[in-house]
């Protein structure tokens, strides 16, 4: 698992909504709400880092983040079709 | 109740279309040119839209690309900060108009396919359609968008749905949408030459199955249910008014496409009044917002936060009041009416979308 580094699938971005006043990730199928830690997660989702990588470079800039939270988040992202699980090649 | 801010709005831009599909589900009576918003009250839509939440546009029809203005209103929305979602049969999609509306803001494309070969694609299609689609899936790749291929089934095409997976992978779909035929507007009127056979049901199952798997990780393959012989209703819109709102080219604004039917409604326009007060106020939005409206047997139903009751257009057309509970469902008293439309028919001829 640790060998598993999500990306943003194709047409799917972040942005953030000015009337809402949030961080929205919007992709063809819909828009999904985020909180500030749940879109810096998405924002380190670059196909490189992996789950563990993600996870440490969050911790220092956010108490809260633990790491089968951040576990949780990016398996619901990937269910919802938001994020691509892009295997590095590592032995997980 | 309160109702909160809609995501996503379906703009219809024009009801014109060079196609003729037997299964489209634009109303009867389509919008005439004449009749259609103009770039300004566009503009201004899709301005009250985003203001009023909106960050999802879907721009559709007819056929969105026969609206001269569509780079610009494309344009427009992307400025306003949403996601624009082109939804078009393809026909007039060129390399060039393609890739200046990605540069201009289009993020994916849901592109419509008849058919597998396309000399039914054609027939059904109603126009020589097919390898227009063809060079529009390889310059929608070219622009470097996600594609969606949507494939309506029926009768006619359903024992197509291994060949029409395989077209789908080889136009370089990211995703399929293989929905079976919703009996909204002009389909309703088809609905005998339409209505897919219980056998062809059954068939089309492991094929869609066996290719969800073998497709894992490439093409997302979706298979919308049929509507009526599920004993479930779907949870139309996840709500009435509660996520989207639509708009028809002449600016009637409705909670789903298919609204203008229930005739016992009144649907307001946005040239007359504010969107975010049509949103929030009108008789239109709040007439099936939250459980107060329900009937039994949904008011009693332990499924009713979840289905809503069904589609309330659905309702309205087979049982006269949209307030019923959908008879699609197998609960309704009415249940009947849909029983009786899914009976094997004899196949009976397409009457070509006007
Ligand atoms: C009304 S069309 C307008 C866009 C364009 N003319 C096209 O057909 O792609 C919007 C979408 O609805 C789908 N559609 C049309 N009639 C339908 C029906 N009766 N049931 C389900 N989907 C339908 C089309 O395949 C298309 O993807
Ligand atoms: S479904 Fe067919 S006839 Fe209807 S608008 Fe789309 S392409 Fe035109
Ligand atoms: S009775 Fe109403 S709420 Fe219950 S399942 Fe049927 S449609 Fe849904």
């Amino acid at each position: 698992m640790s060998a598993w580094a999500p990306r943003l699938r194709r047409g799917a971005r972040l942005g953030f909504d000015t009337v809402r006043r949030t961080p929205v990730v919007l992709f063809p199928e819909g828009v999904l709400v985020l909180n500030a830690t749940a879109a810096a997660v998405v924002g380190a989702c670059d196909g490189v880092a992996t789950v563990p990588d993600i996870v440490g470079g969050l911790a220092g800039r956010y108490a809260d983040v633990r790491g089968d939270d951040v576990l949780t988040l990016l398996r619901g992202l990937v269910a919802r079709g938001v994020l691509r699980p892009e295997e590095t090649g590592g032995t997980g | 109740m309160t109702a909160s801010p809609p995501f996503g709005m379906l703009a219809e831009l024009t009801h014109r279309c060079p196609l003729h599909c037997p299964y489209c589900s634009n109303p009867l009576e389509l919008v005439r040119r004449d009749r259609e918003l103009t770039t300004d009250q566009w503009r201004s839509v899709l301005t009250q839209a985003r203001a009023l939440g909106v960050l999802q546009v879907h721009l559709s029809g007819g056929e969105p690309l026969a609206r001269r203005d569509l780079p610009e209103l494309v344009g427009h929305a992307h400025g306003l900060g949403c996601y624009v979602n082109l939804v078009t049969s393809g026909l007039g999609l060129t390399h060039e108009r393609m890739a200046d509306l990605a540069r201009r803001g289009v993020e994916h494309v849901q592109l419509s396919v008849q058919a597998a070969d396309e000399e039914r694609a054609d027939i059904i299609a109603g126009a020589r359609a097919a390898k227009h689609k063809k060079a529009a899936a390889a310059a929608i790749r070219e622009a470097g968008l996600p594609l969606t291929v949507n494939v309506v089934l029926h009768r006619r095409n359903h024992d197509q749905v291994g060949a029409i997976i395989d077209l789908a992978e080889e136009l370089g779909a990211d995703r399929l949408e293989l929905a079976n035929t919703q009996f909204y507007g002009w389909a309703l009127r088809n609905r005998a030459a339409l209505m897919p056979t219980r056998a062809q049901l059954d068939a089309a199952e492991p094929v869609v199955r066996a290719a969800r798997r073998r497709l894992a990780g490439r093409v997302e393959v979706v298979y919308v249910l049929a509507d009526y012989q599920d004993r479930l209703p779907k949870p139309c819109m996840h709500g009435w008014g509660a996520r989207q709102l639509t708009v028809a080219p002449d600016g009637t604004v409705l909670p789903c496409p298919s609204a203008h039917v229930i005739t016992s409604l009144e649907f307001d326009n946005v040239t007359e009044r504010p969107l975010a007060e049509i949103w929030y106020e009108s008789s239109s939005f709040n007439a099936y917002r939250g459980e107060e409206w329900m009937r039994e047997p949904c008011r009693s139903c332990d499924r009713r936060g979840v289905d809503f009751g069904g589609c309330r257009c659905q309702a309205f057309l087979l049982t006269g009041a949209a307030e019923n509970t959908d008879p699609v469902c197998a609960l309704s008293p009415h249940h009947g009416v849909v029983e009786q439309a899914v009976a094997p028919a004899v196949d009976v001829p397409f009457v070509m979308r006007g």
